[in-house]
């Protein structure tokens, strides 16, 4: 692997590190593990944390994949790795 | 115009569109009957991955899994969508870079191993097969209910039509009919929720719906719904039943195990190129979030309803609960169905749903002169179906479901007896039998093979063996223990080898295997369990369901041991992981 072969994969798994660690954070800790702690917590007719292991997570989860995908898609330009049949 | 003619207008309507489609979109090579040609544009595949993935069990079952788990049902809704974000982002763009046609195929060329291959096809097959009998059972059920023949008539009808555009189509043909499934349900899904959530809450949005206060002003929703069943001595519906290490458990497992089912991966292979793979993913996850963030509310709502149309009042008033002549409609017609049944315990013409098995609460209900919970079956599945009846919707909602039920249960059947027959003619076949056939030939042993299985599975869900129900659990830790850390080591772990891949997948497998059979019995085969499958007898006190997350570590241990001790792969494997980790070249042949 050349040098910026080497870069654009550790760019890669730096992004993918973050993007997991929020996914494990809204999903196993504020709707599992947290849950009742964040439960005194109410937005509308819902505690935080039951809203999290229902709804939020799932609205994180969606989040997550869209900045993974625009930003590895900025990374393969920015190392000149995209494919050719770009456009 | 009357229900069934509804009914029949609106199956048989989406029966034409399909077999349309397929006449529309034949395949005539192997590259489109495997991978749809790699044309499908990503919102189409994101669309069709979305009703590929939800089942018979995503669109019938899951609500009704909630309206009577309440909280503790999370684990589904999480580890069923989180499985996308491991999929976008460990395991889908490299697939793609890969460019083949199966699962077992990357395994077999990334550890350089026909030993690999075949493992790989064993664990899909077994995963794949399992997880069909359930939806040939759904389409057996569905039908029986909906068009009034038997359940061996239904499994009949639902061969015949996933036959004719499976075998014709292929991915192509399976893929558009998707498409058209995917709209069916989500409207058979949606339209139902909207309805009872304005009823209920005066809000369209059923997200919105399950946060907000009733319209009698009596409360929010989820406190009347607690206050509700707890008056009757059930536990409280957002509090949570199970254990925080099996919730965690079963949410990993089921999370891995969705990245690692090959009907779903292989879903990524159809897409144009490797940026669309990633963008695909969360296209599929975007249109399973609207059915799957929609479910709650479902649950919520229907569980309400439900209990409120038998309590109509103060519960110790006797005249509070439901005279039985007074049932509305939907509940005799589920009695029928055998799946709703009542049983006058206390002899008063009256319905007592009530939890008899908390004991304060049961003194007390014998103070009230009840004499036991009346309901003495409440079939969850029967939640969405019913659901638009107990709302008193027009006919054409309920019709609606029917179609939709079937479309969720059609589509997830086709997906997975593609991701079979692709395995059994492109692996076994070409991969390591006869390796000089010709496309031709490949192409028509694809169709016998897709043909092969419709009839195994239409067998199988007719005379299921007696584990259909437990099918999940086994699908799910199947795909987790073995499949998915092979895929995830294969793209993440240049110096993995063969040997330590192939040993990590047998441990991985054949621990959840035995973990699952020593307290569920022996091939499912009731009697034959070492163990009695409750709490105290676990190790460390995880359900069977929950055990593919630890087999899936096993797997990795292992490897990684193994891999230590044994010879590092070849310099050109080494070359073709650090190709698949780069977009660039993708759909040309690999060179170095």
């Amino acid at each position: 692997m050349n040098n910026s072969a080497s870069e654009y994969w550790k760019a890669n798994l730096r992004l993918v590190s973050i993007l997991l660690v929020i996914w494990f954070v809204v999903s196993y800790l504020f709707g599992i593990i947290l849950v009742d702690v964040l439960n005194t917590i109410r937005i509308g007719g819902v505690g935080l944390g039951f809203w999290f292991a229902q709804q939020g997570s799932i609205f994180t989860f969606l989040i997550l994949i869209l900045v993974y995908t625009v930003r590895m898609n900025a990374l393969d330009r920015k190392f000149n790795v995209h494919e050719d049949r770009e456009d | 115009m009357s229900l069934q003619m509804w009914i029949y207008i609106f199956v048989i309507g989406t029966f034409l569109l399909y077999i349309g489609i397929a006449i529309w979109a034949r395949a005539s090579t192997t590259g489109e009957f495997y991978v749809a040609g790699k044309g499908v544009n990503p919102i189409a595949n994101g669309m069709a991955t979305a009703a590929d993935w939800m089942s018979a069990a995503s669109f019938i079952s899951m609500a009704g899994l909630i309206a009577f788990s309440g909280y503790d049902a999370s684990v589904y809704l999480m580890g069923w969508t989180g499985g996308y974000v491991l999929l976008a982002m460990l395991l889908a763009p490299y697939l793609r870079k890969f460019g083949k046609f199966t699962v077992p195929e990357f395994i077999g060329d990334r550890y350089y191993s026909k030993t690999a291959r075949i493992v790989a096809v064993i664990c899909l097959i077994v995963a794949s097969l399992t997880y069909v009998i359930g939806q040939m059972k759904g389409v057996g059920v569905a039908f029986g209910r909906f068009l009034e023949v038997d359940f061996e008539t239904g499994v009949l009808i639902g061969m015949a039509i996933v036959f004719f555009y499976a075998v014709l189509g292929g991915m192509k043909g399976i893929t558009y009919t998707q498409i058209a499934q995917y709209c069916v349900l989500i409207l058979a899904y949606t339209i139902p929720a909207i309805f009872i959530s304005l009823n209920l809450t005066g809000n369209a949005l059923p997200q919105i719906g399950l946060g907000s206060e009733l319209v009698d002003k009596s409360g929010f929703l989820l406190d009347r719904l607690d206050q509700v069943v707890t008056d009757l001595g059930f536990a409280k519906y957002t509090e949570q039943k199970g254990t925080t290490l099996n919730m965690v458990l079963l949410t990993l497992s089921l999370m891995i195990g969705t990245a690692g089912l090959p009907h779903v991966i292989i879903r990524f292979f159809t897409v144009p190129r490797v940026r669309d793979a990633r963008a695909s993913a969360g296209w599929a996850l975007f249109f399973i979030a609207i059915l799957y963030t929609t479910a709650p509310a479902v649950g919520s709502m229907a569980r309400f309803n439900l209990t409120n149309t038998i309590q109509t009042g103060a519960v110790g008033d006797p005249q509070a609960n439901l005279r039985y002549s007074e049932a509305p409609s939907w509940f005799k017609n589920w009695e029928k169905t055998g799946l709703l049944k009542f049983e006058d315990k206390n002899g008063d013409g009256r319905i007592q749903y009530y939890n008899d098995k908390n004991e304060a609460f049961a003194e007390k209900a014998k103070g009230f002169g009840w004499n036991g919970n009346e309901m003495v079956k409440v079939d969850r599945d029967i939640m969405v179906l019913a659901n638009p009846e107990i709302a008193n919707l027009p006919f054409w909602v309920i019709a609606l479901v029917a179609a939709g039920g079937l479309a969720a249960a059609l589509s997830t059947a086709a997906g997975l007896l593609l991701a079979i027959s692709s395995s059994i003619s492109h692996d076994l076949l070409k991969g390591v039998f006869v390796q000089d056939i010709s496309e031709k030939k490949e192409l028509m042993a694809g169709r016998i093979a897709m043909a092969g299985a419709i009839v195994v599975a239409g067998y199988l869900g007719m005379n299921p063996p007696g584990f259909a129900a437990q099918v999940v659990a086994l699908a799910f830790g199947l795909a987790a223990s073995s499949i998915f850390p092979a895929l995830m080591m294969g793209i993440f772990y240049k110096k993995m080898n063969n040997t330590g891949a192939i040993l990590g997948m047998l441990t991985g497998l054949s621990s959840t295997l035995i973990y699952i059979f020593v307290y569920k019995g022996w091939f499912f085969i009731p009697g034959t369990n070492n163990l009695p499958n409750t709490a105290d007898n676990w190790i460390l006190g995880i359900q069977p369901e929950s055990f593919g997350a630890v087999g899936a570590l096993i797997n990795f241990i292992v490897a990684f041991a193994v891999c230590k001790v044994t010879a590092a792969p070849p310099e050109h494997i080494q070359h073709l992981v650090e190709d698949i980790r780069v977009p660039k070249g993708a759909g040309v042949a690999v060179s170095h």
